[in-house]
């Protein structure tokens, strides 16, 4: 499978401002491929998502070195629009996303695609089944601002599943969920896996990335300082220095390894914990048989 | 009595849904509790209810000798702060330095008292350095900071925090849990709405629990955590540590990662802490 995104060596600042928000950053996203995008707060994780998606430059301004090329085409050579069939994108903050146009939260679903001119009963059964997806067919006939926090969080999130767009660009959208829903969204991201579709993620629920990416790029300042397999950096306990959280798990198996307990790995997903710490307790219960 | 009762309260939404139904509650002075519950449970409906964002449709909310009722929301909200879930519901001033000044200045406090209010509520939020920003300016995970040194500036009895953990890396986490840790050490009255598992586990010594707009459980993170039946109806989660040690069957109703490294250590013929 080849890349559907590649970033050449960008760099970017926004207008007025001479700091870099991006900083010398190369990268592919493979087709198919589940990334998490992780670092502290202000690192630059919403203006990378801009810039692979095209905001940047285009909407934002601000002043682009180097390249991101979609489909092998670079970001600023396609027309306003062009991009939004191929990639969805949900925004950070959940509240600013809402039209303000329609009256229920199953017409607000549907206004993307009325935009791009589906045929009616195809929008219907979209719709429906995005709030499936997202677990919010109870509040379809409810106006976008009277529900939950979590509740818009879910809508906006449908918004942009209703698309199916073949890269997904998605900025925190668990910050408002609780843990089922969460976890949740983690699950259909999955499954989107299975129709090919590119996802790329920003989430600082670390535990989950752990569980559900494959790719990780961890920024800081700007900079990607770890980009690769999420088995080897979710487990650096090196990167809780440069404050950046492990995974629980992580966490656990290196504070054990500290306290002299004989782990064969660092876990970093609820599955190898089980076996890595499970294993170093059967161990001790064969010694003492044999004592 | 307590300082806070929630007497049989419920409320309806105009045009007439119930999202909060008979729900009774006492909080003492000096508290530091946690809410936590699904999407939709009725949270945020239930804390605006303390400081008479809302009235309840049925029953009463006392705070101290107050009924919210008898009061208006400008006087019931100078006892009970609200922090809100969306920042942008919240802030409405350019600055940062306003926006923070607003409430002491409304409340008519003597300048030098104002000015020192607002300094220490900049400083314990870390908002200082950005005191000549615009909000707007600054990610929305700084901005809930801001809204939060808004309310502390204030210097209520009761502090309402309704999801301070959404978006927050692990420094904004630990900045949190410091803020929270200072004011109930001061003595105010704190109730917190998170769906961050770990964050409730490790810094409240109370946790409601509320599904579908009732109150169903009330305790101990271990009485909570531990009541697996509970977790299931609220759609909530043990921690992580919690649900291993589970799995391997070890330690007792473990909540937090010290009791879990003891518990492990300890199955593993470890006993003492080396370290
Ligand atoms: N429109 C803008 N104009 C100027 N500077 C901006 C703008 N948007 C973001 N920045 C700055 O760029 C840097 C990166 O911000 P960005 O929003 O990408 O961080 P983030 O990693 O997404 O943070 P968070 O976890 O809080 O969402 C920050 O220093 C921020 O203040
Ligand atoms: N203005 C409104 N009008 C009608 N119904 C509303 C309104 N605001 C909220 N609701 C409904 O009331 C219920 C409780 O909402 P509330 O905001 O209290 O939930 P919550 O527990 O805070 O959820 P979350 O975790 O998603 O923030 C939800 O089902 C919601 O759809
Ligand atoms: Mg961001
Ligand atoms: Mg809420």
């Amino acid at each position: 499978m080849g890349a559907v995104i590649k970033v050449e060596n960008i760099t970017y600042r926004y207008p007025l401002t001479e700091k870099p928000a991006i900083k010398n950053l190369s990268f592919e996203i493979e087709e198919g491929g589940f990334y998490g995008i992780i670092g502290p707060n202000g690192s630059g994780k919403t203006t990378l998502c801009a810039l692979l998606r095209g905001f940047a430059p285009s909407f934002y301004k601000g002043d682009l070195e180097g390249q991101v090329l979609v489909d092998e085409k670079p970001t600023t050579a396609y027309l306003e629009g062009e991009l939004s069939l191929r990639i969805g994108y949900v925004f950070q903050n959940p509240f600013n996303q809402i039209s303000g146009v329609k009256d229920t939260v199953f017409e607000e679903i549907a206004y993307g695609l009325e935009n791009f001119g589906v045929p009616v009963d195809e929008i219907e059964d979209r719709v429906v089944r995005a709030m499936k997806l997202t677990d919010i067919e109870s509040l379809a006939m409810k106006k976008p601002f009277e529900i939950s926090g979590g509740q818009q969080q879910r809508m906006a999130l449908a918004s942009t599943l209703v698309l199916e767009p073949g890269i997904l660009i998605i900025d925190e959208p668990t910050s408002q969920l609780d843990p089922e829903g969460t976890e949740s969204v983690f699950k259909v991201i999955e499954t989107l896996k299975q129709t090919k579709k590119t996802v790329i993620l920003v989430e600082h629920k670390i535990d989950l990335i752990a569980e559900y990416a494959e790719k990780i790029i961890v920024l800081k300042n700007g900079e990607a300082i770890r980009i690769g397999d999420k088995q080897d950096i979710l487990s650096d306990i090196a990167l809780e220095a440069e404050g950046i959280q492990l995974p629980q798990y992580a966490a656990l198996g290196s504070r054990l390894r500290e306290r002299g307990v004989d782990l064969e790995y660092i876990p970093i997903t609820e599955k190898q914990a089980l076996d890595v710490i499970g294993k170093a307790i059967s161990k001790e219960a064969k010694t003492n048989v044999v004592h | 009595m307590s300082y806070i009762e929630l007497k049989n309260v419920s409320f309806e939404y105009p045009g007439g849904f119930l999202a909060v139904d008979d729900i009774s509650m006492s909080i003492e002075k000096g508290e530091n509790v946690a809410i936590v519950g699904q999407n939709g449970a009725g949270k945020t409906t239930t804390v605006k209810l303390l400081n008479a964002l809302h009235y309840p449709t049925k029953g009463d909310v006392l705070i101290g000798d107050m009924n919210t009722r008898k009061f208006t929301t400008a006087q019931v909200s100078r006892r009970v702060g609200y922090v809100f879930q969306n920042p942008d519901d919240q802030i409405f001033h350019s600055t940062i330095i306003d926006e923070v000044a607003f409430g002491p200045k409304m409340m008519r406090l003597p300048d030098d008292r104002q000015k020192q209010l607002v300094n220490k509520a900049l400083s314990m939020t870390g908002m200082k350095r950005y005191r000549h920003e615009n909000p707007y300016n600054l990610p929305l995970s700084v901005r809930k900071f801001v809204t939060i040194a808004s309310i502390i500036a204030m210097d209520c009895d009761v502090m309402v925090f309704d999801e301070p953990t959404a978006g927050q890396d692990y420094v904004g986490n630990k900045r949190l849990a410091k803020i929270i840790r200072t004011l109930s050490e001061q003595g105010k009255t704190l109730i917190t709405i998170s769906h961050d598992m770990v964050f409730v586990a490790d810094h409240f010594p109370r946790i409601i629990v509320m599904s579908n707009k009732k109150i169903i459980a009330d305790g101990t993170p271990q009485d909570v955590f531990w009541n697996l039946p509970i977790l299931e109806e609220a759609m909530l989660k043990q921690p992580y540590v919690s649900r291993i040690c589970h799995e391997l069957g070890v330690g007792d109703r473990i909540i937090r990662m010290d009791e879990a490294v003891d518990a492990i250590a300890f199955a593993c013929g470890i006993k003492e802490d080396m370290a």
